[in-house]
C-alpha cells in the first residue's frame, strides 16, 4: 500500500510540531523517519495512523483519501516503544485481540482466530509461549509479540515508533536484522521511527531525516551519508568537523591560506565539513591544512587524533588506521579526500566539491 | 539466610532488622486487633453453643443482620459504579475547580458521621426538600432500608474513589491507542482492556467501601427511623441490647456479624489475589 503525505502540518498549542511535510512512500517500501527528539517524527508517524489528526494537509493510503478515517478505520498496524501488550491478557489472547473485536460479521471463528495467532507467534519465533503473560516475558520477547499484534490484523501499512529504543545494543541488532527478515517475508509497507542512524541507515530501504518539523533529505543510506543535501543532515549523520572558511573565486581559503580545494559557489563565507576517516595526515605542502596535535587515543582498529587548526583554533578529528605507526606530535598537514562546503549566508543550500583532485 | 528451621523465611535485603519488624508486627497485630476481637469470642463462649444458637438466630437480630450487609453490598455496589465514574472524570478531564471536587470526595471522611446522618435525614424526611420530591413520586426515604442506603453510599463513597484513582492514573494512554489501532472502539477498549486492568483496585476499593459500611452507626441510626425487623441495623440493635443490660445477646450478636463479615472479606481477597496471579505483578 502506497502512502501519500501531502503538505501535512500539525500544531500542539502554539507551538508546531510540523511545518508542510510532503513524502511518498512506495508500495512494499521499509522506510525511516530518522531525527533527534523534537524533530517531528513521531508526530508524523501518529499521523499516518490516525492517533493524532492533522491541523492541515491530507493523508492517502494508496487512492483513498485517509485523513478522514478513524485510527479504528485506518487498519494500521502500530508497534510502540513500550510494547503496550494488555497485560492481563495472554500472549495468545494480546495477539488475537484486533480480530477478536472486529463486528460479527467479519469476525473469524474462535478456531481461526487461534490458529492465525499461532501462526504469526511462530512468525516472531516464539512458538511455545503463547500461554504467557507479558510481564514473563524479556523485552525482546515482549517488542516481537506487539509486532506480532499487529500484523495479525493485515494492516494496510504497519507503523513503528522506536521500536528498539527501550532494548539493550545486543537484543537491538538481533530485532533488526530479524525485522528486516519479517519485512522481506511479508512485504508490508513499513514506516519506522528511530533516533538512532546505525539502525536507520542499515535497516531502510530509504531513510527520512527529519529536524525541527521538517523534511531536510530523504534518499537512500549512501545518498544520505555521501550526499548530505543540508549542514544539519551531514552533521547529524555521522561524526564531522567543520572549519570556518572563506570561498574566493571557487577556492577556499582557510585564514589566509588557500587549501587545494576547488568548489562551484559563490564567493563568501561558508563552513568546511569533514569526516574523520575522510581526511589523510601527509607531508607538509602548501595546500593543505596545518594543524597541531592535541590529543592522540588508540580507539579499536583505529587511532584517532584531536587537532587544532586556523587563528581560530577550531577542533577537527582525524581518524586513522591504527597500524600507522609514525608518531603524530606537533604540526602536521592534512588533506580531505571527501568534503562538503555549505555557504554561510548564501541561504541556499548549494554544497561544493567532493572528492579532492589529487 | 534461613531460619532456626532450616526455612527460607525472607530473601537477602539490604535493610535489616527481619526478625525485629515481624516481631513488633504480631505485637502489635495482637494488641490491637486480636486481644479485643478474642476477648468477644471468649465472652461468647460462655454462653455455650445452645445458648449462643438461639440468641444468634433470634428473628429480630437476623432481620437486622440482613438489613445491614443488604444495605451495605448495596451501597458499595453502587458506589463502585460510580465511584469508577467520579476516579474517571477526575483523572481523564481537566476542567475547572477539578481540584476543588477532588478535595470534597474526603469530606465523608472528615464529617462527624452523626452530622452527615442528621443532614441527610432532615433533607430525605418527608418534609425535607428532597424528601417531598420522592414523596410526590410515592417514594418514601428517610426511615425506610433506603435511606440506610443512602446514608451508607455518602460515607463509603472516599473508599471506591481513592482506591481507584491511583491505578486508574497509571493506566497507560498508550494501551488505550494499541486497542484503537487493532480496530477497537470505545465500549470493546474500555471493557476489554481498562476494565480488566481496574479489576484489582475495583475490588479494593469495593471490600473497604462495605467492611466501613456495614460498621457505620452515626449516620445511620438518624435517618432509619430505626423500627425494630424494618430499619433496625446490627450496630444499633447491639447498642439496644447493651442498654437492657443484655450482653450475652449484644456479644452474640457481634459474633455474627464478626463471622459474616470476616467471610465477605476473606472472599473479596481471595477474588482478588486470583486476578492479581491474572495480572502478573500489579
Amino acid at each position: 500500500m502506497q502512502i501519500r503525505i501531502q503538505n501535512l502540518r500539525k500544531d500542539f498549542a502554539a507551538t508546531a510540531a510540523l511545518r508542510d511535510v510532503s513524502l511518498e512512500v512506495r508500495s512494499g517500501e521499509l522506510i525511516a523517519l530518522l531525527g533527534p527528539s523534537g524533530s517531528g517524527k513521531t508526530t508524523l508517524l501518529r499521523l499516518i495512523a490516525g492517533l493524532e489528526r492533522p491541523t492541515h494537509g491530507r493523508i492517502f493510503f494508496g487512492e483513498e483519501d485517509a485523513s478522514s478515517l478513524s485510527v479504528q478505520e485506518r487498519n494500521v498496524g502500530f508497534v510502540f516503544q513500550h510494547y503496550a501488550l494488555f497485560r492481563h491478557m495472554s500472549v495468545l489472547d494480546n495477539i488475537g485481540f484486533g480480530l477478536r473485536v472486529r463486528p460479527r460479521a467479519r469476525r473469524p471463528s474462535r478456531n481461526a482466530i487461534r490458529a492465525r495467532a499461532l501462526e504469526l507467534l511462530d512468525l516472531v519465533q516464539l512458538s511455545g509461549l503463547e500461554e504467557r503473560f507479558p510481564s514473563q516475558l524479556s523485552g525482546g520477547q515482549r517488542q516481537r509479540v506487539a509486532l506480532a499484534r499487529a500484523l495479525a490484523i493485515e494492516p494496510r501499512v504497519l507503523l513503528l515508533d522506536e521500536p528498539f529504543g527501550a532494548l539493550d545494543a545486543k537484543v537491538r541488532k538481533d530485532l533488526r536484522r530479524w525485522l528486516r527478515d519479517i519485512h522481506d517475508r511479508t512485504g508490508h509497507t513499513t514506516v519506522f521511527v528511530t533516533h538512532d542512524q546505525d539502525e536507520a541507515l542499515e535497516l531502510a530501504d530509504r531513510v527520512v531525516v527529519m529536524s525541527n518539523g521538517r523534511i531536510d533529505q530523504v534518499g537512500t543510506a549512501d545518498e544520505i551519508y555521501e550526499q548530505p543535501a543540508s549542514p544539519a543532515v551531514f552533521s547529524f549523520i555521522g561524526e564531522s568537523s567543520v572549519l570556518p572558511v572563506q570561498v574566493k573565486r571557487g577556492w577556499i581559503y582557510l585564514d589566509d591560506r588557500a587549501l587545494d580545494l576547488r568548489v562551484d559557489c559563490p564567493d563568501g563565507p561558508a563552513e568546511l565539513y569533514l569526516r574523520p576517516h575522510d581526511i589523510d595526515v601527509v607531508e607538509s605542502h602548501a595546500g593543505a591544512i596545518p594543524g597541531i596535535v592535541s590529543a592522540v587515543r588508540r580507539q579499536g582498529g583505529i587511532r584517532r587524533l584531536e587537532l587544532e587548526t586556523g587563528a581560530r583554533r577550531t577542533r577537527v578529528e582525524v581518524a586513522i588506521p591504527a597500524d600507522q605507526t609514525r608518531s603524530f606530535a606537533g604540526r602536521v598537514s592534512l588533506r580531505p579526500r571527501r568534503w562538503r562546503v555549505y555557504p554561510l549566508n548564501g541561504g541556499g543550500l548549494q554544497s561544493g566539491g567532493d572528492q579532492a583532485g589529487a | 539466610m534461613t531460619s532456626a528451621l532450616g526455612l527460607p523465611l525472607r530473601r537477602p535485603s539490604v535493610l535489616p532488622g527481619f526478625g525485629l519488624a515481624l516481631g513488633f508486627t504480631l505485637v502489635y497485630l495482637g494488641l490491637v486487633v486480636l486481644v479485643p476481637l478474642a476477648a468477644l469470642v471468649l465472652k461468647t463462649a460462655g454462653l455455650g453453643w445452645a445458648g449462643f444458637w438461639a440468641l444468634a438466630t433470634d428473628p429480630r437480630t437476623l432481620s437486622a443482620l440482613r438489613l445491614s450487609f443488604g444495605t451495605a453490598l448495596a451501597a458499595a455496589a453502587i458506589n463502585l459504579v460510580f465511584g469508577l465514574l467520579v476516579a474517571w472524570v477526575l483523572v481523564r478531564y481537566d476542567f475547572p475547580g477539578r481540584r476543588l471536587v477532588d478535595a470534597m470526595i474526603d469530606l465523608p471522611f472528615a464529617l462527624p458521621t452523626a452530622v452527615a446522618g442528621i443532614a441527610l435525614a432532615s433533607l430525605y424526611a418527608p418534609n425535607g426538600p428532597i424528601g417531598a420530591l420522592a414523596a410526590m413520586a410515592g417514594l418514601r426515604i428517610a426511615f425506610t432500608p433506603l435511606g440506610i442506603v443512602v446514608a451508607l453510599t455518602f460515607v463509603s463513597l472516599p473508599f471506591v474513589v481513592r482506591t481507584i484513582q491511583p491505578v486508574l492514573e497509571e493506566i497507560d494512554r498508550e494501551l488505550e491507542e494499541a486497542a484503537a489501532t487493532l480496530g477497537a472502539g470505545r465500549l470493546a477498549t474500555l471493557r476489554r482492556v481498562i476494565l480488566p486492568t481496574l479489576v484489582p483496585a475495583m475490588l479494593t476499593g469495593f471490600a473497604l467501601a462495605l467492611a466501613r459500611a456495614v460498621g457505620e452507626y452515626g449516620s445511620v441510626i438518624f435517618i432509619a427511623g430505626n423500627i425494630p425487623y424494618v430499619s433496625e441495623i446490627a450496630p444499633l440493635l447491639i447498642v439496644i441490647r447493651l442498654e437492657e443490660f443484655h450482653y450475652q445477646a449484644a456479644t452474640a450478636l457481634a459474633c455474627d456479624m464478626l463471622a459474616v463479615s470476616f467471610a465477605l472479606l476473606l472472599a473479596i481477597n481471595l477474588v482478588q489475589a486470583w486476578s492479581r496471579g491474572r495480572f502478573g505483578h500489579v
